[in-house]
């Protein structure tokens, strides 16, 4: 199988299972999440508590007062590779072609050296934010193999995507297939692994955030 | 007064034919330059190029064209005389060629049978088309099958060149369902030297070239992994594409006639393979440097490459996926949606079976442990 072959493998058939395995998983774990509800409440709360779901939602993306001086790198590490990520992912022309032809809707792309710097970025807080993890003692004994599986394959495609533009390592075709395999590995992962927070972080932020708020008795 | 040296020319010398057509020592000269630049040589490599071909005699050639179009014929005979195209003529004795010679039938046979005899073993032979291994009356040739005659051509020859994606990599006849079970030159020669020069068609002077370090260095240049010449295929042509700071600065044109396609704009979201295709096309271009498929306006399509015609849409930028649409994504879905009921179903009768099974404990129920 030459270069141009695999790629078309990564680009078809391959890009089809992940997608669809992706797709089945994403909506299967949101129907199980959701379809676990809760009993019904027979007892009226004290007061209501309107908004405090919402409110949640955003207040746990700022950190809480002093915390971000007692651990900056969990705080700035975080911002810096969850941003420069949502960057490369959406704002890259070549990605914003893909998002349309699966879905028809397009947006104005950024410069390219634009997002290259920010995979750069990215990959950076990720290192930096793996050596915390193993320099810190409590990180450390809190984090299981799901964590550094979750860190591994969402640097992968950082990592291959940013050699594959520079013509790193292997020429372009190997490494923009090896790009795509990456991302559909993430892809396949994602529902089944701590990555399903992309789905459910502000689900269950709402959800926290509404029942800390309620002054009542929950059955 | 000073005495201008003149050049030997040795009888039935490419030298003495080049003579008769009054080209000129400097004219020679000039194109060997050229062609050493091509070949990425040092220029220095021009006059000994010179000396070797005008001493060394006419190549003999065969051309055999297989499952093909002819378009790669008409590309390096097509060139305006007098180019260096043309005067690659002069340097090599063409013994058979379909398109070009004028015997046909028995006696076209009989002069590749003759070039064979005369030149065992130093003939060179050129293949354009892929060979077809399903039926041999697909393809042949005064009663002979393509595979007979490449086999048996192949036999005394010095070295093979395969011309064109079809010779080179099978091309479009080996294209999903390869009706004619086509195979490219080097799926069937095992024991010779193969140089691959893809394209549809490729480009005249990459041919020449090659032909002409042949004949210089009596022997084939560097090749890549895939058999090509890395003097032209040694770069892609998005790295070497004048579109591409567009690419860099992420301007592109959306469709064929809008006003950033007429500015230059980068054509990769209309599909271009330029960051996958490696040719020379972007530098030496087409038509006597005149232009190339980009500069006029249209993608790459990635002719050079094996398999370019199942690698997808000519129109679909390399992000895209090759088959997946939403449809799929919808289905995959629905099939999530119903694990989904199916495994909250499953929660919920094990709370429910549970619950039922739960025995309630009242006081009665405990007993004092006596000590």
């Amino acid at each position: 199988m030459n270069h141009l072959d695999l790629l078309t493998f990564a680009r078809g058939s391959a890009l089809n299972w992940a997608l669809m395995i992706f797709a089945a998983g994403v909506v299967l774990r949101l129907f199980e999440i959701f379809g676990l509800s809760r009993k019904p409440d027979l007892a009226r709360p004290r007061s209501d508590s309107p908004g405090s779901g919402w409110r949640t939602m955003l207040s746990r993306s700022i950190p809480p007062q002093g915390m971000l001086k007692r651990d900056p790198v969990t705080y700035i590490g975080g911002y810096v590779f969850h941003l420069g990520l949502l960057l490369a992912i959406f704002f890259f022309a070549p990605h914003i072609e893909f998002f349309r032809s699966m879905t028809g809707l397009h947006w104005p792309n950024l410069p390219t050296a634009l997002v290259d710097a920010s995979v750069v970025a990215a990959i950076a807080a990720l290192g930096v934010l793996l050596a915390h993890r193993l320099n810190n003692k409590v990180k450390r004994m809190l984090s299981g193999s799901g964590d550094y599986l979750a860190w591994a394959v969402t640097l992968l495609p950082l990592l291959t995507g940013y050699m594959a533009y520079h013509h790193l390592l292997f020429e372009y075709a190997l490494m923009l297939s090896l790009h795509i395999f990456s991302v559909e590995l993430l892809l396949v992962l994602l529902p089944f692994t701590k990555l399903f927070h992309t789905f459910s972080v502000f689900v269950s932020r709402w959800y926290n955030g509404d029942f800390f708020g309620r002054k009542g008795v929950a059955s | 007064m000073k005495k201008t040296q003149k050049a030997e020319v040795i009888p039935g010398s490419v030298g003495e034919g080049l003579a008769q057509r009054g080209v000129t020592r400097r004219e020679f000269l000039k194109y060997c330059s050229s062609l050493a630049a091509l070949l990425a040589l040092p220029p220095s490599m021009a006059s000994a190029m010179a000396e070797a071909i005008s001493k060394a005699r006419r190549q003999s050639v065969i051309w055999l064209s297989f499952q093909e179009c002819t378009g790669c014929t008409e590309s390096i005979t097509r060139s305006h005389s007098p180019t260096l195209e043309n005067l690659i003529f002069d340097l090599i004795s063409l013994d058979y060629h379909h398109t070009l010679q004028a015997a046909s039938g028995e006696a076209a046979e009989q002069a590749r049978m003759q070039a064979m005899k005369d030149n065992d073993g130093k003939y060179l032979v050129i293949v354009d088309g892929s060979i077809p291994l399903g039926n041999p009356g697909y393809s042949c040739i005064a009663g002979i099958s393509n595979h007979d005659m490449l086999v048996e051509t192949a036999k005394g020859a010095a070295a093979i060149v395969a011309v064109g994606t079809c010779a080179a990599f099978g091309g479009l006849p080996m294209a999903d369902p390869n009706p004619t079970g086509a195979v490219s030159v080097g799926d069937i020669i095992k024991d010779k030297p193969i140089i691959n020069v893809p394209g549809c068609p490729p480009i005249p002077v990459v041919m020449t070239g090659v032909l002409a370090h042949f004949l210089t260095f009596g022997g084939l240049p560097e090749m890549d992994a895939l058999g090509r010449p890395k003097s032209f295929y040694g770069d892609t042509i998005h790295d070497r594409c004048y579109r591409r700071p567009f690419y860099d600065q992420g301007k592109f044109a959306q469709s064929f006639d809008d006003e950033a396609a007429r500015n230059g704009w980068c054509l990769f979201k209309l599909g271009c393979k330029g960051p996958v295709t490696y040719n020379a096309c972007a530098t030496t271009k087409w038509n006597d440097g005149t232009s190339f498929p980009i500069q006029s306006g249209h993608g790459c399509i990635g002719c050079s490459e094996p398999d370019f015609w199942d690698a997808g849409s000519f129109y679909k930028a390399l992000s895209m996926p090759v088959s997946a649409t939403s449809s799929m994504l919808a289905g995959a879905a629905a099939v999530g949606a119903a694990a989904g009921v199916a495994i909250t179903w499953h929660n919920r009768s094990t709370k429910a079976a549970a619950k039922a099974a739960h025995e309630k404990v009242t006081v009665q129920d405990l007993t004092r442990e006596v000590k």
